[in-house]
């Protein structure tokens, strides 16, 4: 499969700045016509990967493969690769159309035939008829889409995008990483996608790759990130996630009984052995109940400690003996009072044991 | 076919092609003369490198053999890293053979009597010419390359071949030059080892003799050179202190009139200040007559000596310090200060514990580059030393003059660049881990304090004084062109102007003034040296702003230090290595070029440097990314938006050219004269206005030219104009 066009391959690669290492020992595979994110909190190597591959670093030990080729030691210029950059990084003293077509000559094509190829990349981006702008007359996200324009028209193997979405508004990022996807899904094209913002890789990622300290730390897709996290660190970089102690009593293939507080639950083992264990508990995996302050079976007594109403739901913090939990309750519309008695049910999903 | 295959094809074409026609060793009559093309068979000594090897200068046998063993390794070797390896290996060995072959066999046979003892006799063999050093360019490209396909620097044979050109340059015209001052110190003039000289002038009371303290005669030269800098430091610091802070902190009403004030030094002839200040205050100056008319005082000649050098010294350098501290004084964040106020501190708490100490770093800077100036100064001393001259003019008189004692002159540069780089290496030991960089990429709101009122009137005097002497001094030098004998007879004459740049239209155009030949050469090579210089040193900005490579820090550390080597001891050292074979320049204009390119190159890698900090790295990035080399990258992403960096480097570098002295009086021949040695010549006949008349006109031209350079690299547009902004 690595050998098909589109394909990446990062082979035991290890990166060391002088004494510091960014990256210790990294394997990876991405299949073609995948978007996978690098999701990882500031210096985890996710920049510095994307870079390796880009050619803009080159690695102190192993091999990258783009397409089933060796690219361990080529230049960045030529490499089937382009990339998006944080800060856009389009050259200021060009016009748009001049930008896109940059790519295109530096590759040999004649000026009249890179203009009207990097017509068509504007177009693919909404942007016709600015071409003759200047980069600083378009705003945050037009010069976001020529970005990407001038990237694709290249028709790389492989789309890198160094946190793409940072510099625009919320609500700017929401509609352009949904443009994103549409034009990965539509074109066909691998990309490589870093992130530090969880929502942005749920939302457009075939696969996250979430890395900590130069390590993949967990690899799947956002559904299995969710729901399965390995850790208490993809637990809580993935969603919120309340972890309690809780109790394996025993195991019948690939499930385990657990016990929690009042309740008993059947889960996926994932390796867990019997004993003293934690699970990882979405705020919205409960339903909460007014409780009469007795141990009931099948929940968890608690009393509400806060309660904040949020319009379509009502964020709780409930002490209990198994600390302090955040709860999202989004189904009543009238908060419990503060210190009053509460019952929390197991709805079925968002909870996961982890090592 | 590869690009590793395609550019050593180039290469070793280029070679062969050299060793078959490019004639081997120094033309006379010079190259670029091409009279040589007719004459080349008949001549043995302008045949090429291969017809040389073949009439039995063996000397040149490994160099072909080198040659045939890169184009076997081509034929017999995939590209790859080991390949790239013995490239390398072909590449030093040549380079290394060439040194080693040019040093020995000098005009006379051996350069060494021990070799001669050992190998027997040898042919004579002249200065290496087109073809050797085209063969030497060969070897250095060979070392890039094979680097590259070893995939050193991500195999970027561009960025390699810059890096070991640049490497090699420095090294020949930077380091070669400065060694050959150290080695000319222990020659006779034959040649031969000899500790005489040395030994003589090391211990010589005139240079090191502390006297003056005891009240038993005059101190030595190395003494009151050093003395002279370290006043003329402190002064120009504070004036120019003194004058940033005006500029920037005060409600002064003339501060763009102070900011033209910093041009002024860039485009005056060192010496000029020196001339005005003799018309002023000199034994029949102006000033003088006045008081002696006025008191009856019989002033003399105070003006001669050190105070007179000192205070034309600071007259020209004081606005150097000024340019310098202006940014500095700029520099300091608003915030700190406001934030200082805010914490209950005063104008003056606040000025004295925050801003003072947050420009120590920039004070210290503007203090070494006075204090290097007044080391170097070459044109104030010889005007205004009278009997008792500074290290500078020292040097130059022990060469030109009867003494022509070479030893003398090479231990004198010698002391004089143990003082500067001394300086330079304790700024910037103090300096480490004092940076306070307080400009951040954010935008900083506020404003600067106002100085606090004890402070402001003072310094407000003080600048308004000076101001006021800046500008008599310099329209002295203005009218005085047009007086006919300054001090005794003040009637009106354009006579100076007239013998310097007369014109005859009888029988066609003649240019009959004395000044047109050294203007036309100065013209001429200063253009040719300004691109060169502003070329190299951005390129040499752009690999240390944006490249990683081994040896950086001490790359980047020699160049800035060659800043510190003055200019008569770069004079001095390039007559003593450029005088005799393997490498021949003196009396070319070639060397004129090559000292302007080499001596100038720092600022060009600073502006580069400091330039190329603003711009973002992910641009040049984004263009790897698309496809470009580095090469492309730097042609149409970098260059474009560097042109304010390159139109500075073109005009300091084209003025510079024009006005320096120190280092080109040793450097000019009859056949190309520079102005200011020109001028320098006229002084020293007491020809004073016509110095004055043509220091004059370098300064007009200048003016002109600045902006010429101006409208030709242009605007980086990066912007629409206003008005098509408002209606789109």
């Amino acid at each position: 499969m690595t050998s098909e066009r589109g394909a990446v391959e990062f082979r035991a690669v290890r990166k060391n700045y002088g004494g510091f290492t960014a990256v210790p020992h990294l394997d990876l595979k991405i299949a073609p016509g995948q978007l996978v994110t690098l999701l990882g909190p500031s210096g985890c190597g996710k920049t510095t990967t994307l870079r390796m591959l880009a050619g803009l670093e080159t690695p102190s030990a192993g091999a990258i493969l783009i397409g089933g080729q060796d690219v361990t030691r080529l230049p960045a210029n030529r490499r089937d690769v382009t990339m998006v950059f944080q800060s856009y990084a389009l050259f200021p003293h060009m016009s748009v159309i001049d930008n896109i077509a940059y790519g295109l000559e530096s590759g040999g094509m004649k000026p009249a035939a890179s203009r009207l190829a990097a017509g068509q990349g504007l177009e693919l981006v909404g942007l016709s008829g600015l071409g003759d702008r200047l980069p600083s007359e378009l705003s945050g996200g037009q010069q976001q889409r020529v970005a990407v324009a001038r990237a694709l028209v290249l028709e790389p193997q492989v789309l890198l995008l160094d946190e793409p979405l940072s510099n625009l508004d919320a609500r700017l990022r929401r509609r352009v990483r949904t443009e994103i996807r549409e034009l990965q899904q539509r074109l066909g094209f691998t990309a490589v996608y870093v992130t530090h913002d969880q929502d942005e890789a749920l939302a457009v990622s075939d696969r996250i790759v979430v890395m900590k300290d130069g390590r993949i730390a967990q690899d799947g897709t956002p559904r299995e990130l969710y729901e399965a996290p390995a850790s208490e660190f993809i637990a809580d970089f993935i969603g919120e996630a309340n972890v309690v102690d809780c109790e394996v009593l025993g195991l019948a293939e690939d499930q385990a009984l657990v016990v929690v507080g009042g309740a008993r639950l059947t889960l996926p083992s994932r390796g867990i052995r019997p004993g003293p264990a934690r699970l990882a508990v979405r705020p919205n995996a409960f339903r909460v109940e007014p409780g009469n302050g007795e141990e009931g079976d099948g929940g968890l007594e608690g009393r509400v400690a806060s309660a904040a109403y949020q319009g379509d739901r009502i964020e709780y913090e409930i002490d209990g003996p198994a600390g302090r939990l955040f709860v999202i309750d989004g189904r009543s519309s009238v908060p419990l009072g503060v210190g009053s008695p509460v019952r929390l049910q197991f709805r079925g999903g968002g909870v996961a044991l982890i090592a | 076919m590869n690009a590793d295959n395609r550019r050593l094809d180039l290469i070793l074409a280029g070679a062969v092609l050299c060793l078959l026609v490019l004639p081997w060793y120094k033309i006379r009559s010079g190259f670029f003369g091409f009279g040589w093309i007719g004459d080349m068979l008949a001549r043995p000594d302008l045949w090429p490198g291969a017809f040389q090897a073949a009439a039995g200068r063996w000397q040149l046998w490994p160099v072909l053999l080198l040659v045939a063993a890169v184009a076997g390794l081509r034929l017999t070797a995939p590209s790859g890293a080991a390949r790239g390896r013995w490239l390398v290996r072909l590449g030093v060995l040549g380079l290394a053979w060439l040194v080693v072959e040019g040093l020995s066999v000098g005009t006379r046979g051996w350069n060494w009597g021990l070799l001669e003892r050992l190998l027997g006799e040898v042919a004579g063999q002249p200065a290496f010419g087109a073809g050797a050093v085209m063969l030497g360019l060969f070897f250095a490209c060979l070392i890039s390359f094979g680097a590259a396909e070893r995939g050193a620097l991500k195999g970027d044979a561009f960025v390699l071949t810059a890096i070991v050109l640049l490497i090699l340059l420095v090294a020949v015209f930077v380091f070669y030059p400065i060694l050959s001052i150290f080695t000319g110190a222990f020659q006779d003039f034959d040649g031969s080892f000899t500790a005489q000289g040395v030994r003589r002038n090391i211990g010589d009371p005139k240079i090191w003799s502390l006297s003056c303290l005891t009240g038993g005669g005059p101190c030595g030269v190395a003494w009151r050179t050093l003395f002279l800098a370290l006043c003329t430091a402190s002064a120009t610091t504070v004036l120019g202190l003194a004058f940033a802070l005006v500029a920037t902190r005060t409600r002064f009403p003339f501060k763009r009139g102070l900011r033209l004030l910093t041009v002024l030094p860039i485009i005056t002839p060192p010496f000029v200040v020196g001339l005005a200040l003799t018309m002023l205050l000199g034994r029949s100056g102006t000033l003088t007559q006045l008081i002696e008319a006025a008191t009856g005082l019989e002033l003399g000649r105070w003006l001669y000596g050190l105070t007179g050098i000192w205070l034309a010294q600071v007259l020209s350098f004081t606005p150097i310090a000024f340019l310098v501290l202006i940014g500095v004084v700029e520099g300091v964040s608003p915030a700190m200060e406001e934030a200082s106020q805010t914490l209950r501190a005063g104008r003056w708490r606040t000025f004295r514990k925050v801003s003072l100490p947050l420009m120590a770093p920039g004070l210290a800077n503007a203090f070494l580059i006075g204090f290097i100036e007044s080391m170097a100064d070459f044109g104030n001393p010889l005007v205004l030393g009278g009997s008792g001259g500074v290290l500078s003019t020292e040097i130059f008189f022990s060469v030109v003059g009867a003494q022509n004692d070479p030893s003398r002159a090479a231990v004198l540069a010698a002391v004089l660049l143990f003082f500067t780089l001394s300086a330079f290496l304790a700024q910037r030991l103090w300096l480490s881990g004092r940076s306070f960089a307080t400009v951040g990429g954010k935008g900083d709101g506020g404003r600067h304090a106002l100085l606090p009122a004890r402070v402001a009137a003072p310094v407000i005097g003080l600048v308004a004084l000076w101001s006021l002497f800046t500008v008599i001094v310099y329209a002295m030098i203005l009218f005085g062109g047009f007086v006919k004998l300054w001090g005794l007879d003040h009637t009106l004459t354009l006579d100076h102007y007239i013998r310097a740049f007369g014109i005859s239209l009888d029988g066609g155009l003649r240019w009959t003034g004395v000044a047109w030949n050294s203007f036309w050469t100065t013209m001429t090579i200063a253009l040719i040296a300004a691109p060169l210089t502003a070329g190299v040193g951005l390129l040499t900005g752009w690999l240390i702003a944006r490249q990683r490579f081994p040896g950086k820090a001490a790359f980047e550390f020699a160049l800035m230090m060659s800043f510190a080597i003055p200019g008569t001891v770069i004079g001095i050292s390039y007559i003593m290595a450029f005088n005799l074979p393997p490498i021949q320049m003196t009396g070319t204009a070639l060397i004129l070029v090559a000292c302007f390119v080499f001596r100038n190159m720092p600022v060009g890698v600073r502006g580069g440097v400091a330039a190329m900090a603003q711009l973002d790295t992910s641009l040049d990035e984004a263009s790897l990314t698309l496809g470009a080399n580095s090469g492309r990258t730097l042609r149409r992403v970098i260059l474009p938006l560097l042109r304010p960096a390159i139109l500075a480097a073109l005009v300091y570098s084209f003025v510079r050219a024009i006005t320096s002295i120190s280092a080109v009086i040793f450097l000019v021949s009859a056949k190309y004269n520079m102005a200011t040695a020109y001028i320098v010549g006229l002084v020293e006949n007491g020809q004073y206005g016509v110095a004055i008349a043509y220091s004059s006109v370098l300064i007009v031209v200048m003016v002109a030219v600045i902006g010429i350079f101006q409208l030709l690299v242009g605007e980086r547009r990066l912007r629409r104009p206003a008005a098509s902004e408002a209606a789109a």
